[in-house]
């Protein structure tokens, strides 16, 4: 009969052990888990992503209940082990006893929680795990919520830069002098807290936190400088120790952990400990790299095989998008140590290598983290570095000759160098097992070699490895690049244009390792576009990345003559316009003056050479572009409303106007169109629209996410407000919202059904601090984007664009 | 053949990742200039249904047609990628920035 094993705890580590022991012999025993948490076992690692908003909980999950099903593990979440009676052999839980043969201890660690008045207060929670992620992604559900973080570590940054992509204000409180003082020195840390500052997110050096404070829930923290910071939920993140009650009561040899010998057997033979609760030759480890070798050992030891673990380096990286910082092995300062330090203020650089008797016992790598592989290589082996000790800091690429580019360097590996620090894959056993089991995706390899499937900080180097070992026919399926010239999708694209500051195409193709020299016809319109929506008030726009009809202002027809439509706003025109429109017609023989689906006049067929001669006639009488060339709004359509329909309920076609008229000249990612109709029959077709109005008694129903091109929407309803005032601040915050978040040449319904109405509804009409904040930005960017583009023309801007750079005749014709 | 150099104008005429087109009896050519500063002449008629080429986004030594984005190649005059067709390219020569073109026709002479 199969032997009876209970493991307490379903972490990392006995996730990970179970996979080992299934592997190896399935069968050989009866595998009961038991785990405080309600849930299975995940990738604890991935929490911070998740509380981004980068992941979702079901993306990080490892085992699923099929798993546990298809291996007879008896799951008993949500129960906690009290108590283990080694004599018995049984361990106890709120519901009863449970018999072992062999038991697993795999209880992780508990945060450290300082004793100060408040700490049980509803709102105080660690950064451990899902449950304290629900928390505080609640907490950022409330509009204009405040989160103080207490601990500027890994961990607590992590949490901090989380919480602020979430939209909540944040202030991280560390009690050092600067941040991360583990691994970095001040300048380094300052250089840290300079590019959280540059996100929103405050930073609290010295900080001595004295008191939580609150009635029912936390509402403020207290320090004993008298700095008092309100707060929705405070996160403590001040450190780990192993979770050993259990362990303690039962009598087993604990110390800071639960000691353990080479084969992870603690003092009761029968009794295994692994992961964070485990303290082997006087260490106690707090990343996954180490406890996935105990998870080996401890699954051959259960299968009486031999094995030992031992001490390992470890490496880790802060897991926060857009900041690169790397470090590896031990930091402290000795007399025998010697310190080689990179600094480059401008590029934002930092490195920091610890060297004894030539041999490289720690490194930090801040800003450019490229080389930390080939450090972390060295650190491992003890390789002597006497002799490129004077470029050692420059990195691999200095080493023998020219810079090496990306691939060059990854090609340049030996075999044996670590790649994924948290599983321990080493280079030849990706490249082995790519070729022996022909795969091609980067999911396969994570399958069959577990690189890359925890922290995901190494995946750029598998899939240089995996584009190495496959060639061209390796390409990257998790994001759909913009285009051939990058790997990256629109995405990370415009989240790194922000995160970096990056203001020019040259300094995103650059930064961003554009594959091409200039770009091409795809990313440079969408980069254009970027960084006229991010940087309003900086950016040249580059009119020789917009598309000809923008780049124009007027749209190109099949035989290369253009059209013009000048604004009618909200489709009102009189007497004096339709007269100078027809002067038009005479006086350059338009082909042809056809009224659009948009309610205003179009007049086709017009030469390019003529286009600033028309423009500025039409200037004359009072006529600005209509903008129907552009990714940006076009028309807002009206019907005529209370001032003359017998059914309106507002004045449909002045809201119309006023709408247009705020908004016209604004860059969107796609072309933008409104419509105003004075009641719910609809006469302007609204509820097809990009966002339309549909006025009623009470006032004014905002709809969104319309289409009638190749698809056919109905719009959504955003929600009723009451006041002109107020919808035209909805209209503008969402339209703002779109401007930030969608991919170029994405229409709002795409956009939308994408992010989650609800989370517009949310964003814009709820959140009444967001909304506001959207409709400033707007209003900000529309000083740079309100010129008439006729008449800057006109007067002789881009006069290049509309003559030929020369005519050559027939000699003496 | 005999090759007749015209003076077309100035390299500064054309912005930078640009184009500008010349008109000739024989048809309207464009001119390009490359990030690199490098100048080509093709004729202005996309070889699929005849876009102005000069219009397109110039990037590296090709350009996009700004109709229906055929991708065609500066040097060689040839459609880049799955599309097949060609134009003519023209001699063009770069003598301390003052452009020139070469036709293939001894009665061409510039005006302006
Ligand atoms: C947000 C975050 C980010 C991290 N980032 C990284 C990183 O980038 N790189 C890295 O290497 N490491 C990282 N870590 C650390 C890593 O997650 C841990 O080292 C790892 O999870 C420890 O594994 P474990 O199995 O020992 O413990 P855990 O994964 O914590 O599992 C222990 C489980 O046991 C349960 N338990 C405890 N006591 C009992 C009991 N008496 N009865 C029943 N169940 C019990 C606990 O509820 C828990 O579910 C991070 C940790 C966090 C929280
Ligand atoms: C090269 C392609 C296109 C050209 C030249 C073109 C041109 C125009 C013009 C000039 C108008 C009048 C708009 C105004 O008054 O500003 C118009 C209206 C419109 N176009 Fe296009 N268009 C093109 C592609 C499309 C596509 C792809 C769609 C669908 C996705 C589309 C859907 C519409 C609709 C629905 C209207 C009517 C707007 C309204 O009723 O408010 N068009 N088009
Ligand atoms: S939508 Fe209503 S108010 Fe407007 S014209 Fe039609 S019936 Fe009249
Ligand atoms: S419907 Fe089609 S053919 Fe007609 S104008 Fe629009 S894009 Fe051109
Ligand atoms: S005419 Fe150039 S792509 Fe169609």
């Amino acid at each position: 009969m199969a032997q009876k094993l209970v493991i307490i705890g379903a972490g990392m580590a006995s996730g990970r052990m179970l996979e080992h022991l299934f592997e190896a012999s399935p069968g050989a025993f009866d595998v009961t888990l038991f785990g405080s948490e309600p849930r299975g076992n995940y990738n604890r690692i991935m929490l911070s992503p998740v509380l981004a908003g980068e992941k979702t909980y079901e993306q990080i999950v490892t085992h699923d209940a099929d798993w546990y099903a298809s291996h007879g593990v008896t799951c008993r979440f949500g129960e906690t082990v009290t108590k283990i009676d080694r004599k018995e052999k049984v361990i106890f839980t709120a519901k009863g006893a449970t018999p072992y043969d062999k038991l697993v201890v795999a209880t992780g660690s508990a945060p450290f929680i300082i004793p100060i008045a408040g700490k049980d207060l509803p709102g105080v929670r660690a950064f451990r795990d899902l449950d304290d992620v629900d928390a505080m992604v609640a907490a950022a559900g409330k509009p204009n919520a405040k989160a103080v973080v207490i601990g500027g570590g890994l961990l607590g940054l992590e949490a901090a830069a989380a919480l602020r992509l979430r939209g909540m204000e944040v202030v991280v409180l560390h009690l050092m002098g600067h941040l991360m003082e583990r691994q970095l020195d001040p300048a380094a840390g300052y250089l840290l807290q300079k590019e959280l500052e540059s996100r929103g997110i405050k930073v609290h050096c010295k900080a001595q936190t004295t008191a939580i404070l609150g009635k029912d829930r936390v509402e403020a923290v207290g320090l004993d400088d008298g700095t008092v910071y309100p707060a929705d939920i405070v996160v403590m993140a001040v450190g780990i120790r192993p979770e050993v009650r259990v362990a303690t009561d039962a009598g087993l040899y604990v110390e800071r952990g639960i000691v353990v010998n080479d084969q992870m057997v603690s003092s009761d033979p029968d009794i295994l400990a692994v992961g964070e609760c485990v303290e082997h030759e006087r260490i106690c480890y707090g990343l996954v790299a180490p406890l996935y070798d105990m998870a080996k050992v401890a699954a051959k030891t259960l299968l009486k095989q031999d094995a030992a673990f031992r001490p390992v380096e470890t490496a880790t990286q802060l897991k926060v998008t857009g900041v690169s910082l790397y470090s590896a092995g031990d930091f402290a300062d000795g007399e025998d140590r010697q310190e080689i330090v990179l600094r480059d203020a401008s590029a934002g650089i930092y490195k920091r290598l610890v060297l004894k008797e030539n041999r490289i016992l720690g490194a930090v790598l801040y800003g450019e983290t490229g080389d930390g592989a080939w450090f972390f290589d060295m650190l491992r082996k003890g390789t002597d570095v006497s002799d490129m000790r004077e470029t050692l800091i420059f990195g691999q690429a200095y080493q023998g000759g020219s810079p090496l580019d990306p691939m060059a360097a990854v090609a340049a590996l030996p075999d044996d160098a670590e790649i994924c620090g948290c599983n321990g894959v080493c280079k030849s056993k990706i490249v082995g097992t790519i070729t022996e089991k022909g795969l091609t995706s980067l999911d396969d390899v994570r399958a069959h070699t577990k690189a890359s499937a925890s922290c995901g900080s190494c995946t750029g180097l598998v899939e240089q490895l995996m584009k190495l070992t496959l060639g061209d026919s390796y390409n990257p399926a998790a994001v759909t690049p913009m285009c051939t010239c990058t790997d990256l999708g629109h995405d990370d694209v415009r989240r790194l244009i922000k995160a970096k500051g990056l203001k020019t195409i040259p300094a995103v193709m650059q930064e961003l390792e554009w594959k091409t020299s200039c770009g091409c016809a795809k990313c440079r319109p969408a980069l254009n576009y970027y960084l006229v929506c991010d940087w309003p008030d900086e950016y040249a726009d580059d009119y020789q990345s917009r598309y000809i009809n923008e780049r124009v202002h007027a749209n190109i027809q099949k035989d290369g003559t253009y059209s013009v439509v000048p604004r009618m706003w909200g489709g009102v025109t009189n007497a004096k316009e339709l007269r100078a429109i027809a002067d038009v017609v005479d006086k350059f023989n338009v082909p042809l003056v056809k009224v659009t689906g948009g309610q205003r006049i179009d007049l086709l067929g017009i030469e390019k050479e003529d286009l600033p001669a028309v423009w500025a006639d039409l200037g004359q009488a009072g006529f600005v572009s209509g903008q129907a060339y552009a990714k940006g709004l076009r028309t807002v359509k009206t019907c005529v409303g209370s001032d003359w329909c017998r059914f309106g309920t507002q004045d449909s076609t002045g809201l119309g106007i006023r709408i247009e008229k705020f908004m016209w000249g604004s860059w969107t990612p796609a072309k933008l169109k409104l419509a105003v109709s004075g009641c719910p029959r609809n006469c302007a077709e609204a509820t097809c629209k990009d966002i339309g109005v549909i006025c009623v008694d009470s006032g004014f129903e905002i709809h969104f996410a319309g289409a009638a091109g190749l698809d056919i929407k109905g719009t959504d309803k955003l929600g009723l407000v009451g006041t002109e005032d107020e919808a035209l601040e909805v209209i503008v915050a969402l339209t703002q919202m779109y401007r930030e978040q969608a991919r170029y040449l994405e229409r709002i319904y795409k956009w939308a059904k994408r992010v989650g109405h609800d989370e517009i509804r949310r964003q814009v009409l709820d959140d009444k601090e967001r909304r506001k904040a959207f409709y400033d930005r707007f209003v900000f960017s529309q000083k740079f984007a309100q010129v008439d583009p006729w008449s800057e023309r006109v007067s002789g801007k881009d006069k290049h664009e509309f003559k030929p750079m020369a005519t050559v005749e027939y000699a003496g014709a | 053949m005999d090759m007749n150099w015209i003076e077309i104008g100035d390299l500064s005429d054309i912005p930078l990742r640009g184009a500008r087109c010349v008109k000739t009896p024989q048809g309207k050519i464009a001119v390009f200039r490359t990030a690199e500063n490098d100048v080509f002449a093709i004729e202005d008629h996309c070889p699929h249904k005849g876009g102005p080429l000069s219009q397109g986004i110039v990037h590296g030594r090709a350009v996009t047609c700004p109709l229906h984005n055929w991708v065609i190649s500066l040097e060689t005059g040839k459609a880049l990628g799955a599309d097949e067709g060609a134009v003519r390219t023209i001699p063009v020569r770069n003598e301390g920035g003052k452009l020139s073109i070469a036709l293939e026709n001894l009665m061409l002479a510039a005006a302006e």
